[in-house]
């Protein structure tokens, strides 16, 4: 049976991670090969690693980071942030990254999924969409939040997995950052609707917020940062507590 | 010792390249026939469309040298699916090395399948040198669309909706329809053993 994934996301900024993280067992808790090395080791399984470097230099730091990436971790890997075009993704293909995200970009101009997707196959193409509950219903934003849109969520979705994406990303900036537990209402509503894997983020405190994701949205997979990185939650801990709830898991 | 990874269309190649550098073994990505020929493991691994991958390999003459290779093969993901008699992806005739059938993974009535699979799942049945000390229901990192079906060349099964090849094996031929190069430690073990063969 295919198991439910749980997936660390790592923020990276000039080759480097960039939230705080305190980890006695690694020597360098900014460099993200360690860090992400740590996380295969303890059972993660596929991290995400997105990029918010905002410098020119961005585009070859991101590529030889994902190489370095590629070298060292032995689970799947998907790369995001700042992706536009069928040149950066193949870059960052070529270098070794299994999936690649795309956002803005695709929502701004939606013939990129289709393009991707004709080109690397929908298996490499993540949509991650940002969205906001708001007079009624979930709408999609942009730039990392700070743009609004008044398009809903899932008629994006639903549009994305028509034109190529292969699996889709959705953050809840309502629930992200509030450790109160996942959106559950849209994700389950397009795990349920859309033949493709959803990853749930935002809003994860505690196990039982897994275990309420994937049994009551039916995500395939679940996505966390700051719980991860601050050791609130650990990955083995929860794996096991995953297990005994009864849900499909990897050891 | 001579690893060689088959270049062609069809992605991924650096992955695998990078998870034989974590086992100490360096592989030589080429298209060269004479490489190809003298090496002693050889990888085709892959993840694509058929038909595009298929026309690659006929136009360079690599469908006849992979066929009549003697030394140990092992076919990854779409590698696997081309070293099977037909693919329904877009209807493509393939290298025939295996008696199989590749078809399109369909939803049952009353379910929506997701498609691709995409993630871990279990392999159980095992039963080839490329599995020694990898445990039953060891977790495989699997990216398909496509499945090739059960048949007496079949020495893993996954299920997904239906039981279905993991693992083909004939003669000289071995195959895995999961990555082995990114599963993790199991899947490691798959390419040590593949590698001691």
């Amino acid at each position: 049976m295919l198991t439910k994934r749980i997936i660390p996301c790592l923020d990276i900024k000039d080759g480097r991670t960039v939230k705080g993280v305190n980890f006695e067992n690694i020597r360098d808790a900014g460099d993200p090969i360690e860090l992400g090395a740590l996380y295969a080791e303890q059972g993660a399984d596929e991290l995400v690693f997105l990029d918010i470097t905002a410098t020119n230099e961005r585009r070859k730091t991101l590529s030889e980071l994902v190489t370095r990436i590629a070298k060292h971790v032995n689970i799947p890997f998907t790369v995001g942030g700042g992706i536009s075009s069928v040149e950066d993704v193949n870059v960052l293909l070529q270098s070794g990254a299994d999936k690649i995200s795309v956002n803005t970009s695709a929502f701004k101009r939606p013939e990129l999924v289709d393009e991707l997707a004709r080109e690397f196959g929908s298996q490499c193409v993540v949509l991650a969409i940002d969205t906001r509950f708001e007079d009624g219903d979930w709408y999609v934003y942009l730039n990392g939040g700070r743009v609004k849109t008044d398009i809903k969520a899932y008629d994006w979705a639903k549009e994305a997995v028509q034109r190529g994406a292969g699996e889709l990303l959705l953050t809840s900036m309502n629930n992200d950052g509030t450790k109160q537990g996942f959106a559950l209402d849209i994700t389950g509503k397009l795990s349920q609707h859309l033949n493709v894997p959803v990853i749930a983020s935002g809003g994860a405190g505690t196990m039982d917020h897994f275990v309420d994701v994937f049994e009551n949205a039916q995500a395939d997979a679940a996505l966390a940062a700051s719980i991860f990185h601050y050791k609130e939650i650990e990955i083995p801990a929860l794996k096991t507590y995953l297990y005994q709830r009864g849900l499909n898991i990897r050891f | 010792m001579k690893t060689v990874i088959i270049k062609y269309n069809a992605g991924n190649i650096r992955s695998v390249m990078f998870a034989l550098d974590r086992i100490g073994v360096e592989g030589i990505v080429t298209d060269d026939p004479e490489t190809i020929k003298s090496a002693d493991k050889v990888i085709f691994p892959g993840v694509g469309e058929a038909s595009t991958a298929m026309k690659y390999l006929q136009e360079r003459k690599l469908d006849k040298l992979i066929t009549d290779l003697k030394q140990p093969v092992l076919g990854i993901c779409l590698g696997m699916q081309l070293m099977c008699k037909h693919s329904e992806e877009n209807n493509t005739p393939c290298l025939g090395i295996f008696d199989v059938e590749v078809k399109r993974f369909t939803s049952p009535v009353d379910n929506l399948l997701k498609i691709p699979q995409i993630g871990w799942n279990n392999i159980t049945g095992l039963y080839s040198t490329m599995f020694e000390h990898v445990p039953e229901n060891s977790y495989m990192y699997f990216v398909h669309s496509y499945y090739a079906a059960l048949s007496s060349e079949t020495v893993a099964t996954a299920n997904y909706v239906i039981n279905y090849s993991a693992g083909l094996q004939k003669d000289n031929f071995y195959a895995v329809q999961f990555h082995p190069e990114k599963s993790a430690v199991a899947g490691q073990k798959i390419l040590e053993n593949f590698l001691k063969l």
